[in-house]
């Protein structure tokens, strides 16, 4: 376990391995199934309304891709500029997450964030990585392995 | 014009289908398309040769593919297959390839024979309960040992070397399938205290670290063979010929010659890699021994030499010469074994069954009294532990394995590797292919295929009262034939079931 | 049709049992059909037999050759081949006594021949080599004749029977040996051919077995390698080649023989200390083939002693007692206490560990 100057644990946080990515993009799929009400890759795409929306975007093409979500930054400009509140860091995961209670929509966040890694819809959305879940859906459904999910600092 | 059918038709359950372009992107034949106007998944099915990738990696399995229903009239002389070869030869004029082993329907003699089991003269050991031994040394054995009155070794131990299980993998080499592959199988032959064979296409720097885990081939092209080469490698193993292609050398296209294959094979970028079909420095058997002894001097007589010959007609006297000529370990590879490329008509025409081969070659040793001078390993479509330990049974001392560990890494027996767009990332050199195969997943794969067949090996020999291979080696009376002719059972030596 | 022994396999369970004088003073053999008696159930009536060692002092240079012809062309084939290879020094009818149960029998010959020395040196080979191929001449190529016992100063009498009624047959009480071994049959087919009863010999060497061998066919084709032919397709033949060729033909120990034939399993080997390790490494990577696989015991007798070796799991009961200058096998304690009710120390021997009993060597 790694832990920072503060001697708290590093918060745990997916890492894309570009050399194994394979521009599959089934990591879209499986966050847009995972963020969805009825957690059915069918239903999600064909059925649901309002339509669930993935989180993590490929960039790139076979030749080279990555895929890219919300970082968790220590200090997250989309949290500073939330005109609500509804963007919060939790003080002890260090995930960073919207609250859609409070969420107004008006999409400050997106401007701010340095890595582009928000969605527009109804509300700003974004990786929450898959919080009650061991591994986000991402990592998890990755057929070569090309995104993992581990303490900062542990990444090869 | 083209004159012949697709092979295959794309069955795609709109109902299912997403649309998210997983098939689109992993389809290096781009066969999937997403139509700009609908929205919708449309496929070009000429270009289909059925990997299954895209059936695997659809999130909603909303893919199959079939065969293309379509019929010519009815001909059981002009098969289909036959009429299309000659429509694609008209088209190209050229020599028909294919890729993997031979898949006509000739006899699997595996599957004509039965094993044994104990019931009650006998008991049969159970594998979880008592110590089960697959341990294999490979290599020449002394006839006999003699010891000095004092207890001192007099003979002299050639060299061999051990094996947890008598499975090892097949020559493929680096440019016929992907690094990442090789490397794959390696990984795994470490894991599993086994063999992997670089084939004729040298050793990657990258697989120096799995080097105690290698037999180096010696081929006609002699590609990639320098000094560190024959000192790595644990075996040197010498390709007389290969079971889907006996009598003709390989050849590696120059578009799979890319940098990191030519400096392994030691040619130029680009170039075609063509093996000679005969070794130009063996024409007969006397130059075999030279051959065989010169590795035995550059490797200092620390090593056993083997020779790797097709299973062809006469396979029984050429192994007899091999073994003459000072070949520690033969490899006979069967008329079912696979290739990255080779003529379709010696794939499917040439060479004899491995059951067949190894079953003669096994006894003509006997009879001549010099079986414990050599190892026998047999090759050419060994699919599962039961043809493992029929292999064992019927005389040989350990197995190749090559299609069963590709099958590992996801290959499904298009039998396309020649065209060098493999999907699943094995016989190609493209990166953004060979990309998917990941080998800290693949080596696992791999390596489960290998501790599965060995648990069921001691399975099989517990059934049967034996708990050390061994004592299986040679067993033939472990063995009844169903469905052969007096001919075929006297030329495997064994009964017919129920005798 | 029912086929015979050697033209199938045929497997069997068994009693065995052995008693030997370390002083080689001789005894007659009432008491070794007296423990071989009392496992009456191990065995069924098709086969039993027994090895007797130190029973024809007067002939002790000579291969003593016990032979069974099925017709008298066959007696006169045999015959007329031991004339051109062996000197005959004594000839005759085996003594028999009638006994009910022991029915249908061959015609029983006993031979006392040295070898013809002009035909030994036109061989180039050794006396013991040579005889044995005589041996293996006269029971692969004439039908009927069977020679069932050829080592010097010993002999094996053996009847489709029960081993009791066999010794009764054989007047074994009328012998004195030093060394016994018995046999009782449990053959799992009815062959009813008295070759096929047991004890399996070769020149001196004796075996009595209990088991079933799973290696059965890769020890044969091993075997065969050598020169030998395994006519009857048993255990017994097979394991005694297998003796004959580590002991006699490859000079091996008796206990390095052993150690081959129910060699140490891999996990035991890799914990002993170097030297031992490598011995036993190249031993069992040489002779990988001559590894005796399945449930076995077996007692192997020869002129100076004996070797009882069980199956290194340990499949097949053995036991073991001393008192004084005898020691005792057989498959059941009650077989050894019945002729020797007190013994010094009773135990059942280890699988895998053989046990030698040899002559004292002032005898």
């Amino acid at each position: 376990m790694i832990r920072n100057r503060k001697g708290e644990q590093n918060m745990k946080k997916v890492y894309a391995i570009e050399k194994l990515c394979l521009n599959c993009r089934l990591c879209e799929v499986y966050c847009k199934t995972a963020h969805s009400k009825s957690k059915d890759v069918v239903k999600a795409y064909k059925f649901e309304q309002p339509a669930p929306v993935a989180r993590i975007f490929v960039e790139g093409d076979n030749r080279r891709s990555f895929a890219l979500q919300c970082r968790h930054c220590a200090k997250p400009k989309c949290v500073e500029a939330c005109i609500t509140g509804a963007m919060q860091k939790d003080p002890v995961t260090g995930v960073v997450s919207n609250d859609p209670e409070r969420c107004v929509g008006c999409m400050t966040c997106l401007a701010v964030c340095p890595f582009g890694v928000l969605r527009e819809g109804a509300i700003a959305y974004k990786c929450d990585l898959c919080q009650g879940e061991e591994e986000p859906a991402c990592v998890k459904n990755c057929p070569n392995h090309a995104l993992i999910y581990v303490e900062e600092g542990t990444q090869k | 014009m083209r004159y012949y059918s697709s092979d295959y038709i794309v069955l795609r359950n709109e109902e299912r289908c997403i649309a998210c372009g997983v098939c689109e992107r992993q389809c290096a034949n781009g066969v999937h398309r997403k139509d700009p106007d609908t929205g919708k998944m449309t496929a070009d099915e000429s270009k289909c040769v059925d990997c299954q990738r895209c059936v695997c990696m659809c999130p909603t399995r909303a893919l199959a593919i079939r065969k293309n229903p379509n019929e010519f009239r009815d001909n059981a002389n002009w098969s289909m297959q036959a009429i299309e070869e000659v429509e694609k030869q008209a088209e190209s004029g050229g020599v028909l390839l294919s890729s993997m082993g031979n898949p006509q329907p000739y006899p699997i003699y595996w599957d004509h024979i039965l094993l044994n089991a104990s019931q009650v003269t006998n008991p049969s050991i159970d594998p979880l309960r008592e110590p089960m031994e697959t341990k294999t040394f490979l290599g020449s054995k002394p006839d006999r040992l003699e010891y000095s009155k004092t207890g001192k070794l007099l003979t002299n131990i050639p060299p061999t070397v051990e094996l947890n299980s008598p499975i090892m993998f097949s020559a493929m080499s680096f440019g016929s399938i992907s690094l990442n592959a090789q490397k794959s199988i390696a990984m795994a032959a470490k894991e599993c205290n086994t063999f992997f064979n670089t084939g004729e296409g040298g050793l990657h720097k990258e697989l120096e670290p799995y080097a105690d885990h290698c037999i180096v081939q010696v081929a006609s092209g002699r590609f990639g063979v320098h000094k560190g080469y024959l000192d790595r490698g644990k075996i040197v193993e010498i390709k007389i010929g290969q079971g889907a292609k006996p009598g003709i050398g390989g050849h590696l296209p120059g578009e799979k010659v890319n940098y990191e294959v030519s400096q392994t094979r030691m040619i130029p970028e680009g170039t075609d890699a063509i093996s000679p079909a005969p070794h130009h420095d063996i024409y007969s058997i006397e130059d075999l021994r030279q051959l065989i002894y010169s590795l035995k001097e550059a490797t200092h007589y620390r090593k056993p030499i083997s020779v790797k010959i097709a299973a062809v007609h006469n396979i029984a006297a050429i192994a007899s010469g091999a073994v003459r000529a000072g070949a520690d370990i033969i490899a006979i590879d069967g008329f079912r074994g696979g290739t990255g490329s080779t003529p379709t008509r010696f794939r499917d025409t040439v060479g004899i069954p491995v059951e067949l081969a190894l079953a003669s070659v096994d006894q003509r040793l006997r009879d001549e009294g010099i079986r414990q001078q050599v190892s026998l390993v047999v090759a050419g479509s060994v699919r599962n532990s039961a043809d493992v330990v029929k292999a064992i049974a019927l005389g040989a001392d350990a197995v190749y394995i090559a299609s069963a560990a590709l099958i590992a890494m996801g290959c499904h027996m298009c039998r396309t590797c020649y065209t060098g767009n493999c999907n699943w990332g094995i016989a190609t050199q493209k990166e953004e292919l060979t990309r998917r195969l990941n080998p800290e997943i693949m080596s696992e794969r791999v390596a489960n295929v290998f501790r599965a067949w060995d648990h069921e090996i001691k399975e099989l020999m517990g059934g049967m009262g034996i708990n050390a291979i061994d004592s299986l080696r040679g067993n033939r009376l472990m063995l009844r034939g169903i469905g052969l002719t007096q001919k075929e059972l006297d030329i495997l030596g064994i009964r017919y079931a129920g005798e | 049709m029912l086929q015979q022994e050697g033209q199938i396999r045929i497997p069997s369970g068994c009693a065995i049992s052995a008693v030997i004088n370390k002083k080689g003073v001789c005894f007659s053999g009432e008491r070794i059909i007296k423990s071989i008696a009392l496992m009456h159930d191990r065995s069924n009536g098709l086969g039993g037999g027994f090895a007797a060692y130190g029973i024809y002092p007067q002939f002790k240079e000579l291969y003593a050759l016990h032979i069974f012809y099925d017709t008298t062309e066959a007696k006169a084939k045999t015959e007329q081949f031991l004339n051109e290879h062996f000197e005959i020094e004594m000839a005759g009818r085996m003594p028999t006594r009638k006994t009910e149960s022991i029915r249908s029998s061959p015609i029983i010959w006993r031979y006392f021949v040295r070898p013809d020395k002009a035909r030994l040196v036109e061989s180039e080979l050794d006396e013991e080599e040579f005889t044995t191929r005589c041996v293996f001449r006269v029971n692969t190529t004439i039908g009927g004749a069977f020679v069932f016992s050829s080592g010097k100063n010993m002999g094996a009498f053996k009847a489709v029977g029960y081993p009791e009624d066999v010794g009764e047959f054989y007047m074994l009480d009328d012998y004195k040996g030093y060394l016994w071994t018995a046999h009782g049959r449990f053959p799992t087919n009815t062959p009813g051919w008295w070759g096929g009863a047991h004890p399996f010999t070769l020149l001196d060497w004796s075996i009595v077995h209990n088991g079933e061998i799973s290696s059965y066919d890769a020890n044969r084709r091993y075997i065969e390698m050598f020169g030998y032919k395994c006519t009857l397709q048993t255990d017994t033949e097979v394991i005694t080649y297998l003796f004959d060729l580590l002991v006699r033909k490859h000079k091996l120990s008796l206990e390095t023989a052993a150690n081959i034939i129910a060699a140490p399993m891999w996990e035991e080997i890799a914990a002993m200390p170097k030297e031992q390790r490598e011995y036993y490494t190249t031993l069992r990577k040489t002779y990988s083939s001559a590894l005796v696989n399945g449930p076995f015991s077996i007692i192997l007798g020869f002129n100076n002693g004996l070797l009882a070796l069980n199956d290194r799991l340990k499949l097949r009961a053995l036991m073991a007692a001393k008192q004084g200058d005898e020691v005792f096998f057989a498959s059941e304690e009650a077989a050894i206490r019945t002729i020797c009710p007190e013994p010094d120390k009773i135990w059942s021997i280890e699988g895998g560990r053989p046990i030698i009993v040899t002559l004292d060597p002032t005898v």
